[in-house]
């Protein structure tokens, strides 16, 4: 025991020298929430709109004030012909255009039916999309109060209720991702790096020809990444409640046991990473390419698993950031308990028994 | 001193795949000797040396160390054997105060056993100034006697230095030599590796290895005789000839 605690020791001196990891250990996460929470939103505000009312009633302008009052859009200008709309797309002005026909009015009014274009720059598809939403529902509302005015025939009023984060807040679901990637990050990379350090450095030889064991070496490795990765994890929970206003409904216990559950997930990739690469280059490589990428794009982090093609979602079953994101989101947002994700958890328990085994047989192999 | 041996080695050979890195040697190293293994580089020595200290587990034959089956034994190997390897022995970005308490904990050494054998080392090796600097800025010569020190830190039977002296000026060399000595004197068994020649003439007795075979063991002496030269480079140079 005193030679596991003089160990640690030791790993906490290398820690704390090296810059560059204090950097990644206690710079990164906080720059990463901060960037994802404030810069980084699929939220739209304030969009520069045009429109083209060749109508020009009291419906068009009641619709047209509506829309400029609006926090989402801000009016930018009125297109008086049709070229005026291809250059106000060109010059970047506007992102979308409202065009009213000559006769919207009259056939509201006569016929009970017209149509409003709506074009929208689609160069960032995403924003489109959103825009797109947004303008056919304040359209719509706008309608439903002059069916009020007129009513007759019967119709179908959809009563939409958002639950678990009703404002839409992207900051909901990235802080979950960005937990899940720095975690990933930290426990992995810094480990797998720094046994590869020991094995670089020669002193790894060292190490096996004392009498130390080789899994108290390991042990003693991983150890203060658990402690280092903890206390990461709760200054990413602590930004996103008191800065980003994130509830936390489930129990923080149970989130801590699921945080730690992954960081010794993560842990253990990283002594498989370090078993199989013999210089602290190919540790990071490996680490950023084999981990931060999938972690990143396959987990169901930024882009959403349903709608990726088939194989895809094959293989995002194998990333454990996939199944801690789920657990984290529900726990946070949800405020589920266990008996709801008890099955991503196992998940999560046997891949880590899985990396572990794999770790024990290739550093038995690595040492013959 | 009783003529005991520490270290007894007969027919022990490794192989990877077809290749034979060590093909069956036989050698035994007499208690407090200075036994130089010698050999070009690639000729074996490491590999042979890393059997022994029970890095890496041999195909066949037998080999005992302070005692104990290399086989069977070889945690009780590890208690009783110091390393220096021809990479660093010590943390750079520790200092050497923190880089003796560290290795002085690992072989399970007492607080005050520590304490004790740091002040000692300070004194003989004159480290007052240095002690609490990191290892990574002292030049090349301290780092490697301290780690010396280090590797002796906890009063091993054996003490198997691997290249100790690669990449030092002659001087620090020496000095280098004269440490080797002293535990030798103190009863401490050294089995050293080299490839610079001159030092095999500091040895009691030199062995050297060529293409995975002992070629020679004996002392620098008589096998200068036997090969009727003047230096043992002499005699590494002829050994070499003769194989091709």
């Amino acid at each position: 025991m005193k030679r596991f605690t003089g160990f640690i020791k030791k790993e906490f001196y290398h820690i704390f020298r090296d810059t560059r990891s204090l950097f990644i250990l206690f710079g990164m996460p906080i720059a990463q929430v901060m960037l994802f929470g404030f810069a980084i939103t699929n939220e739209i505000n304030n969009v520069d709109i045009a429109f083209f009312d060749k109508s020009k009633d009291v419906t068009t302008q009641e619709i047209i004030n509506k829309i400029s009052a609006s926090k989402y859009f801000t009016n930018k200008q009125i297109i008086k012909n049709d070229k005026e709309i291809e250059t106000v797309f060109k010059k970047g002005k506007v992102k979308a255009v409202l065009i009213f026909d000559k006769d919207f009015s009259e056939k509201l009014t006569k016929e009970n039916k017209t149509t409003v274009q709506i074009i929208t720059d689609a160069t960032d598809p995403n924003t489109a999309n959103t825009i797109n939403n947004y303008l056919s529902s304040i359209l719509k509302n706008y309608q439903l109060v002059i069916n009020h005015q007129i009513k007759h025939s019967p119709q179908i009023n959809p009563e939409t209720r958002l639950i678990y984060n009703p404002e839409l807040k992207s900051v909901f679901t990235f802080v979950p991702g960005v937990m899940t990637v720095i975690l990933m990050l930290v426990s992995a990379m810094m480990t797998s790096i720094s046994i590869t350090r020991e094995k670089e450095m020669g002193t790894m030889e060292i190490l096996l020809v004392s009498p130390i064991k080789p899994f108290q070496v390991i042990l003693g490795k991983v150890f203060p990444y658990i402690f280092l990765s903890v206390i990461n994890a709760v200054v990413i929970v602590l930004l996103s409640i008191f800065i980003f206003k994130m509830p936390v409904e489930g129990s923080l216990f149970l989130l801590g046991f699921e945080s730690v559950l992954f960081i010794i997930n993560a842990l253990s990739l990283g002594i498989l990473i370090s078993t199989i690469s013999s210089t602290q280059q190919t540790a990071m490589m490996i680490s950023l390419m084999g981990l931060m990428l999938p972690v990143i794009l396959l987990s169901g982090f930024i882009f959403p698993i349903s709608s990726m093609p088939f194989p895809l979602q094959v293989i995002s079953h194998i990333i454990p950031a996939k199944w801690f994101i789920i657990i984290i989101k529900a726990i946070m947002l949800k405020g589920v308990g266990l008996s709801f994700i008890w099955k991503e958890t196992l998940i999560i328990l046997f891949m880590t028994l899985i990396f572990i085994t794999i770790s024990i047989k290739k550093y038995k192999i690595r040492l013959e | 001193m009783i003529e005991t041996n520490v270290i007894q080695v007969e027919n022990l050979t490794k192989k990877f795949g077809d290749f034979i890195a060590v093909n069956a040697i036989t050698f035994e190293v007499k208690r407090g000797e200075i036994f130089g293994f010698l050999g070009a580089n690639g000729a074996g020595k490491t590999t042979a040396m890393k059997m022994l200290i029970g890095i890496s587990s041999p195909t066949s034959g037998n080999a005992k160390v302070a005692d104990f089956d290399v086989f069977t034994n070889s945690e009780d190997i590890k208690k009783n054997i110091g390393y220096m390897s021809q990479k660093f022995a010590l943390y750079d970005d520790l200092t050497v105060k923190e880089n003796i308490t560290f290795f002085g904990g690992i072989y399970g050494l007492s607080r005050k056993k520590i304490e004790e054998k740091r002040q000692l080392l300070v004194e003989e090796l004159g480290l007052q100034n240095i002690v609490n600097e990191l290892v990574g800025s002292l030049p090349l010569g301290w780092k490697q006697k301290i780690a010396f020190s280090v590797a002796l830190l906890h009063e091993p039977k054996i003490v198997f230095l691997d290249e100790p002296t690669g990449g030092v000026d002659p001087i620090t060399r020496r000095q280098f030599w004269e440490m080797i000595y002293k535990a030798s004197n103190n009863g401490t068994t050294v089995f050293v590796t080299t490839h610079y020649m001159d030092e095999a003439e500091y040895c009691d007795r030199v062995s050297i290895m060529v293409e995975g075979k002992i070629e020679a063991l004996d002392t620098p002496k008589k096998l200068k005789e036997k090969f009727k030269v003047n230096s043992m480079n002499d005699v590494f140079l002829k050994l070499a000839r003769n194989i091709e």
